[in-house]
């Protein structure tokens, strides 16, 4: 059965920064379908975790063993440049919290979103054109901006077109680093629901780091809390958040304004 | 006699407050109870006794940390105080049904979509789903022209009744309702017995919190008092 086969198989993850600590011993597995949050404070370990995961930084120790389409397993970390390259251009996908550092500024948005295209293969233009303006108005962004460049854009609609481009070749995995950091809450809102509905309908797994629980509640199942590199509680993300057990995870519920 | 459903086993809770001193509150011990297929039991006891954390630990959204909390899932049982959490949203899936008191809204989400999201999440493709949403809030009298909006903005009866909708939409066997009829008047209430009354004769079977007497007796087969395994702080 494919759904008891792990996606990533995470064991004694380490790294530090010189004597300082990045993130310690972290172990879990994510299956397909399955979205994992991890929240916790600024400098708690949370990006650095994520880059680890997905083999953007190098661990001191531990392994991430990826299982492809095929059901093979690799190790992330062991594998060569090109083939990360290959897979983070085909089964993953990485949103970063500022959209400058995930889209191209100087080319157009269409040119953004269908650069992944061509970078799998696609080769007729029309086609890869009329994906990336299908794909633009999933993600809301106007398609009559389509020849227009991000940098003319809105955080949120540079956001928005930021996943355009991550989603377009249909990924089995997204990591996602504060994906509505820096944005209004109206606009996270909208940004949200996208997300949640995405995610759902094209059944992707996702590792997203968050300092917001609100957000890490709306997508996803499971929630991880990261406390000076160490992963201090996980579990169901509703019973960690409405029944914290640990010290910290209490402090950090019961800190959270109600408007 | 039918056939069990629940099964608690010496169920202890108590809730430590690292914050403030690891102050300590305990709730109840050694809760030992059974529910069979379309019987509805009632929880009964004063304020403050564990009513509403039974369900809670009932439906995985509290830890359990002593005895166990088994519902009988497809063909096994599932222990909630022991599963993992994909063990927990599989049996949310297709098992337990939980009607909160209260609606969380989502941003954006429509009534519909609030309504038909169990059955989607079964599979089921988004037009059947959002039909069977529709006939369900037809049921629950709410107005065809709130469906397409998101429910916050809605009276708390009417968002109650999107949330009693998203509860029955599917047909769990097994199914939890914490207030399911606060807020609603004498017609809508009436509509909610309803849905019980034919859930029970599904062979659903359900533990439920109701403060009104009146719906308590018209849909419960026997009351399990809560306050019997208190303990005190």
């Amino acid at each position: 059965m494919s759904a008891t086969q792990t996606l990533l198989s995470v064991t004694g993850l380490t790294k530090h920064y010189g004597a300082h600590l990045g993130c310690a011993d972290v172990s879990f597995d994510l299956y397909p379908g399955e979205v994992v949050g991890i929240v916790g404070e600024s400098g708690s370990g949370k990006t650095t975790l994520l880059n680890c995961l997905a083999g953007r930084l190098a661990p001191d120790e531990g392994r991430v063993q990826y299982t492809d389409r095929l059901g093979d397993s690799m190790d992330v970390h062991a594998m060569s440049e090109s083939r990360r390259r290959f897979l983070m251009r085909t089964d993953w996908a990485f949103v970063h919290q500022n959209p400058r550092d995930g889209l191209r500024m100087a080319v157009s948005a269409g040119g953004n979103v269908g650069e992944r295209l061509m970078a799998v293969g696609a080769r007729h233009y029309g086609d890869i054109r009329s994906q990336a303006i299908d794909w633009l108005d999933k993600t809301e962004v106007d398609v009559g901006r389509v020849d227009d460049r991000p940098d003319t854009f809105s955080g949120g609609m540079q956001q928005r077109l930021q996943i355009a481009r991550n989603l377009v070749t249909g990924p089995r995995l997204v990591f996602m680093d504060e994906p509505t950091g820096g944005l209004d809450v109206s606009v996270q809102a909208r940004l949200l629901d996208l997300l949640r509905r995405l995610v759902a309908e094209m059944g992707l797994s996702a590792i997203i780091v968050t300092h917001d629980l609100a957000v890490a509640r709306l997508l996803s199942h499971r929630l991880m809390v990261m406390r000076r590199g160490h992963v201090v509680e996980q579990g169901l993300t509703d019973q960690v958040l409405d029944d914290p057990q640990h010290a910290y995870t209490q402090l950090l519920v019961s800190s959270v304004l109600q408007p | 006699m039918s056939q069990e459903m629940i099964r608690l086993t010496d169920v202890a809770k108590s809730f430590t407050l690292h914050n403030q001193d690891g102050a300590t509150l305990p709730v109840f011990a050694g809760l030992s109870m059974s529910v069979a297929a379309g019987e509805c039991v009632a929880l009964a006891g004063p304020s403050g006794k564990g009513k509403s954390t039974l369900m809670r630990m009932l439906y995985g959204n509290y830890l359990c940390p002593a005895g166990s909390i088994e519902i009988r899932h497809k063909d096994g049982w599932t222990d909630v105080a022991g599963a993992d959490p994909r063990s927990i949203l599989n049996l949310r899936r297709w098992t337990l049904g939980y009607i909160s008191q209260f609606l969380r809204v989502v941003p954006r989400v429509s009534a519909l979509d609030v309504v038909a999201e169990p059955l989607v999440s079964r599979g089921l493709p988004p037009e059947e789903a959002q039909e069977k949403a529709a006939a369900i809030l037809t049921r629950l009298n709410l107005p065809e022209s709130l469906w397409h909006l998101a429910p916050a903005t809605f009276s708390g009866g009417e968002q109650q009744r999107v949330n009693i909708a998203r509860g029955f939409v599917a047909p769990f066997p097994v199914m939890l309702l914490d207030e399911p009829t606060a807020s609603l008047d004498k017609t809508n209430r009436e509509a909610v017995l309803d849905l019980i009354r034919d859930a029970k004769a599904r062979g659903v079977a359900l533990i439920g919190i109701f403060h009104d007497a009146e719906t308590r007796n018209a849909v419960c087969d026997r009351e399990f008092e809560i306050a019997s395994y208190a303990v005190a702080a």
